[in-house]
């Protein structure tokens, strides 16, 4: 019998806000231990929370991004477990009336679009960061992370593979990123996951038994986690027994999971509605403002590329891949420049350095520079590599350099002249028939002039000399 | 309904406190005509009453995203039963078995 996975993903997304959730102490990353706390922040008696309005205002961004409908008065809700992290002994979440429901993510696999189906995005609060000191009888807490702003983003179980996930889980990043409401860094923290898991026999239409994988760090985890999930279970079938419903930690270093020892494993987190906090409305002014704010998002950008400038798939992919690099495509097409070369300069040149700084307009210019005939695309590389990292003007480092295109054709004709008088016997065999030597002589005439004779016309000369 | 010394030790496990076994057969009685009131409050018809989210009627205050005061370290830490340079010392806890 062949298995299918039935994959779900809970995407925790940091919202990158100044302040936290609920108070006023800074939401930095990678402050000194504990010193970015504040009364509230430590649950000290007769604290009160106070939401932070950027970070509705952050949901709400990607709740409109991805199609969801906005409850447009949400609630926040108590869920209740003892951890050192948690000062409060209870986290603020949402339970049952969340600010999004039934959405969807939107990406690219396999060259086909998906749509995976969210359940719910709903607000709560980060908890802060326990460090296990190996071999000693105690652990450290650090909460700089207590009550960072989150969102959870929930998928219908609605994945079936593996590598289905983990291109789920990179379109929630480069949307979040798109949306510049999370850095994405999944080594940070910043977006986190876990998945649930189950498999049935293909073509039917009935769950299996889950199970939740946690500790998910980076997208070759996804994929490596649920993939040793998915042959653990199919595996744990088919030699006759069952799957058990448990949460299970992924283990990075060793490649496996392990279940969590089962004490915690009850999830009875008595929510009850937040007493300190009133019911959240969200107008339709505020919707429609942030709604009207929404960047074209990665899926559509990639989309025109395909359509409104004929790009390869592979291209679009990447040209689309990052709102900046995004931007700056866009921006040389618009400056003038072919897309499809534009498409190649972006890509192979452009994207090759590490922080380039030529401007979009002058990139256009340097390639009108080789339609004009100007320079060769060979020099256009040269001057390229000079100018990316001052913006100089092509056109002035080309005059500075004297790099401008020899086109004069009597001068390319006395050049292709001299090196055929050089070069008697590869003048014989070429006309015996040894026609690929016709590199040669370009070679030659390159070498003459620093690249700058104009290819074409090279060409077209030597052959049209050496018939003669 | 009855609510039993199980679900009682159950609940307070949940709620990390330690009860005796006098404690627990006291707090399930207790415990006990809660429910009872709990289940004649949903015993009434309320099908055309609007739901009461809050007992004020207010929004929620929303405050801009600005970065406040910080308690200094030491004084975060001040009431900590231990600390290990800046940060709070607690009794081990196993690694990974964490909540999310």
């Amino acid at each position: 019998m062949r298995f299918e996975p039935v994959i779900g993903l809970e995407c925790h997304v940091q919202l990158q806000t100044r302040s936290k959730a609920f108070s006023s102490a800074n939401a930095s990353f990678g402050g000194s231990p504990n010193h970015y706390t504040d009364p509230y922040t430590l649950a000290l008696p007769g604290t009160l929370p106070v939401l932070n309005r950027v970070a509705v205002e952050y949901a709400l961004k990607m709740a409109l991004a991805t199609d969801c409908q906005i409850r447009r008065v949400s609630r926040f809700a108590r869920k209740h477990y003892f951890y050192p992290d948690l000062p409060k002994g209870f986290q603020i979440s949402q339970y049952d009336e969340p600010l999004a429901e039934k959405g969807r993510i939107r990406f690219v696999l396999d060259g086909e679009t998906r749509s995976v189906s969210l359940i719910r995005i709903h607000m709560e609060e980060d908890a802060g960061k326990n460090i296990h000191v190996s071999g000693a009888p105690y652990s450290l807490v650090d909460l700089n992370r207590a009550g960072v702003a989150l969102i959870e983003v929930v998928s219908a179980p609605e994945i079936h593979s593996a590598k289905e996930a983990s291109e789920y889980l990179k379109a929630i990043r480069q949307l979040v990123r798109y949306l510049g409401i999370c850095d994405g860094n999944m080594e940070e923290g910043s977006l986190r996951c876990d998945a649930n898991v189950s498999i049935r026999p293909e073509g039917s239409t009935q769950l299996g038994t889950r199970t939740e994988l946690k500790n998910i760090n980076s997208f070759k985890h996804v994929q490596q986690a649920i993939e040793y999930e998915v042959s653990r279970q199919t595996q744990s079938i088919e030699s006759g027994g069952r799957v058990i419903q448990e949460t299970r930690l992924w283990d990075a270093e060793r490649g496996t999971s392990h279940p969590m020892r089962s004490k915690e494993q009850a999830h009875d987190y008595r929510y009850f509605p937040e007493p300190d906090l009133p019911p959240l409305s969200v107008g339709d002014d505020w919707i429609e403002t942030i709604k009207a704010a929404l960047p074209e998002l990665p899926i559509d950008r990639r989309a025109r590329f395909i359509a409104d400038y004929e790009l390869s798939e592979y291209d679009a992919g990447v040209l689309s891949a990052e709102k900046e690099i995004a931007d700056y495509y866009d921006a040389v097409v618009a400056a003038g420049a072919d897309p499809k070369k534009a498409a190649n300069w972006v890509t192979s040149e452009y994207l090759a350095q590490e922080s380039p700084k030529i401007s979009a307009v002058n990139l256009a210019k340097l390639i009108a520079m080789i339609e004009s005939g100007a320079i060769s695309g060979k020099i256009a590389k040269e001057v390229f590599a000079n100018v990316f990292a001052t913006d100089e003007s092509p056109e002035e480092y080309v005059k500075r350099a004297g790099l401008a295109q020899i086109s004069d054709e009597n001068a390319i004709a006395t050049i292709c002249k001299e090196v055929i008088a050089l070069n008697p016997k590869q003048v014989e065999q070429y006309r015996k028939g040894n026609t690929k030597l016709i590199g040669f002589f370009v070679g030659q005439v390159m070498k003459r002039t620093s690249g700058k004779a104009n290819p074409e016309a090279t060409n077209r000369l030597l052959e049209k000399l050496l018939h003669e | 309904m009855k609510i039993t010394p199980d679900e009682v030790r159950e609940t307070a496990e949940l709620a990390r406190l330690a009860l005796t076994d006098e404690e627990v057969e006291r707090l399930g009685r207790e415990l006990d005509s809660i429910l009872v009131f709990m289940a004649k409050l949903a015993s009434v018809d309320v099908e055309d009453v609007p739901p009461m989210t809050h007992a004020v009627s207010l929004d929620c205050p929303l405050r801009d995203d600005a970065v406040g005061a910080q308690l200094p370290v030491d004084e975060a830490l001040a009431d900590a039963p231990a600390r290990e340079g800046d940060f709070f010392q607690v009794p081990r806890i196993i690694a990974h078995d964490k909540e999310a």
